[in-house]
C-alpha cells in the first residue's frame, strides 16, 4: 500500500470512517450513545486502544505469525491480543489513575468485544500496511468512530423531544440518522481513497 | 421447549438483529450482494450451531472466571475452519467478504447465543437454537440484499433481471443505503410483527 502514513490518517477519520463506510463497532455505537458524555468517554477509550492494539498486532503478525508460518491463528493470536491489552490498561488505570478508572474504566470490558478494534487489525493485514501506516490507521479509525458517536449522541439528544413513530423510536431512528450521516460522508470519498 | 419451540424462537420470535440489534456489522456490510450475504449467512450458521453444541457440552466444566475466554476461542476455531474453506473453496468470495468473516468472532449473535442459551442447555438444544439463530440471521440478509442488489445492480444472485432500461441505482451498492433498509426493516417488523403503535 504506496500511501502516506499523514494521508491514511486523514482518510480514515473521514473517506472510509470505520463505522460510517465499513460498519464496524456498530453495537455499542447504538447502545452508548444515548448520552453524549458516555459516548466521549467510550470514544476516546477506543481510540486509545485502537492505537496500542493495532501496533501490538501489526508486531505480532510480521515478527510472530509469518515467520513461524502460523498466519491461520492469525484470528486467536489477534483476540487474545486484544484482550490481554484491554485487561492490563483496566488494571493499571485503576491502580494509578482512580479518577479516569471512573470515568473511562466502565467502558473497557465493552472495548473487547467492539468489532472496530479487531476489524481495524483485519484491514490492516488485509491491506498490507506498514508499522507507521497502521499506527496512523488505527489512530484515524479511532477518531473517527469518536466523531461519528459524539454526532449521533448530540443529535439524538435533540430527538428525544420529536415526535417519531413508535415502531422507529429507538434503533430505527438511530439507523436513519447514521444513513444521513454516512451519506453526508460519501462526500469526502475522492479527497483520499485508500481501497 | 420443544425443539421446534426453540428454532422458531431464534429465527423468528427473538431473531438476533431486528429483536436483539445484535450482529448489525455484517448485516449491513456484506448485503450488498445476495451471493455474499448467502455465504455468510451460512457460515455464520455453522459456527454459530456449533460453537453453541460445543460450549454447552463443557458449560459444566467450564469455571465461570474464564468462561467468556473459552467461549470466544471456541468461537475462533469455527470461524478458522469457516475462513479456511472459504479461502480453499470459494476465493473469490472470500476476497470480497475480506475482513468479514474473521469478524464473525467478534459478532455480538454468536457470544449472545452462548451467554443466554449455549450456557445454560444441553448440547442439542443449544445447536438447533444455534440454528435456528443462524437462520433469523441469513433470513435478514437475503432480505436486505434482496432490495439492495435488485437496485443497486439490477441483478439477483448476479443473473441479470432487470433489463437495459434500468439505471442502477448506486446509492444502493453504497453503504447508506444499508442503514436505511435495516431501519425500514425494523420499522415494518415492530408495526405488522410485534404490533408497536
Amino acid at each position: 500500500m504506496d500511501i502516506s502514513a499523514f494521508l491514511l490518517f486523514w482518510a480514515a477519520v473521514f473517506t472510509s470512517n470505520i463505522l460510517l463506510t465499513n460498519f464496524l463497532g456498530m453495537c455499542s455505537y447504538l447502545s452508548v450513545s444515548k448520552e453524549v458524555e458516555s459516548s466521549l468517554g467510550l470514544g476516546v477509550a477506543v481510540t486509545f486502544v485502537l492505537v496500542f492494539t493495532t501496533a501490538l498486532n501489526w508486531l505480532a503478525h510480521h515478527y510472530i505469525l509469518v515467520p513461524l508460518n502460523i498466519v491461520y491463528l492469525e484470528y486467536i493470536v489477534f483476540i487474545i491480543v486484544i484482550a490481554a491489552f484491554v485487561q492490563l490498561l483496566e488494571l493499571i488505570v485503576e491502580r494509578y489513575a482512580p479518577a479516569l478508572y471512573y470515568t473511562l474504566g466502565i467502558f473497557l470490558p465493552l472495548i473487547t468485544v467492539n468489532c472496530a478494534i479487531f476489524g481495524v487489525s483485519l484491514f490492516m493485514v488485509i491491506r498490507n500496511y506498514n508499522f507507521l501506516q497502521s499506527i496512523a490507521f488505527g489512530a484515524g479509525s479511532g477518531l473517527g468512530w469518536l466523531l461519528a458517536i459524539l454526532m449521533l449522541a448530540g443529535i439524538r439528544a435533540k430527538l428525544k423531544e420529536k415526535l417519531i413513530p413508535a415502531g422507529l423510536q429507538g434503533v430505527g431512528i438511530s439507523l436513519i440518522v447514521t444513513g444521513i450521516m454516512a451519506l453526508a460522508f460519501v462526500g469526502f470519498s475522492g479527497v483520499a481513497p485508500i481501497q | 421447549m420443544t425443539k421446534k419451540d426453540v428454532f422458531l424462537n431464534g429465527a423468528f420470535r427473538e431473531n438476533s438483529v431486528w429483536k436483539q440489534i445484535l450482529g448489525i456489522c455484517s448485516t449491513l456490510a456484506v448485503t450488498n450482494l445476495m451471493l455474499n450475504s448467502l455465504i455468510m449467512g451460512l457460515g455464520l450458521t455453522f459456527a454459530l450451531a456449533l460453537s453453541s453444541f460445543t460450549i454447552s457440552l463443557i458449560r459444566n466444566y467450564t469455571p465461570r472466571s474464564v468462561r467468556m475466554i473459552a467461549q470466544t476461542l471456541i468461537i475462533a476455531a469455527y470461524v478458522i475452519i469457516v475462513d479456511i474453506v472459504l479461502k480453499a473453496q470459494l476465493p473469490e468470495i472470500s476476497k470480497q467478504l475480506g475482513p468479514y468473516v474473521g469478524l464473525i468472532i467478534t459478532n455480538c449473535i454468536l457470544m449472545g447465543r452462548a451467554e443466554a442459551f449455549a450456557s445454560k442447555y444441553p448440547p442439542i438444544d443449544s445447536l438447533v437454537d444455534g440454528i435456528g439463530a443462524g437462520a433469523g440471521y441469513t433470513l435478514v440478509l437475503m432480505l436486505i440484499s434482496f432490495f439492495r442488489e435488485l437496485f443497486g445492480f439490477g441483478t439477483l444472485f448476479g443473473v441479470q433481471v432487470l433489463g437495459g432500461w434500468w439505471t442502477d441505482w448506486s446509492i444502493m451498492a453504497m453503504a447508506p443505503s444499508a442503514f436505511f433498509l435495516l431501519a425500514l426493516l425494523i420499522w415494518i417488523i415492530n408495526k405488522k410483527y410485534y404490533k408497536v403503535g
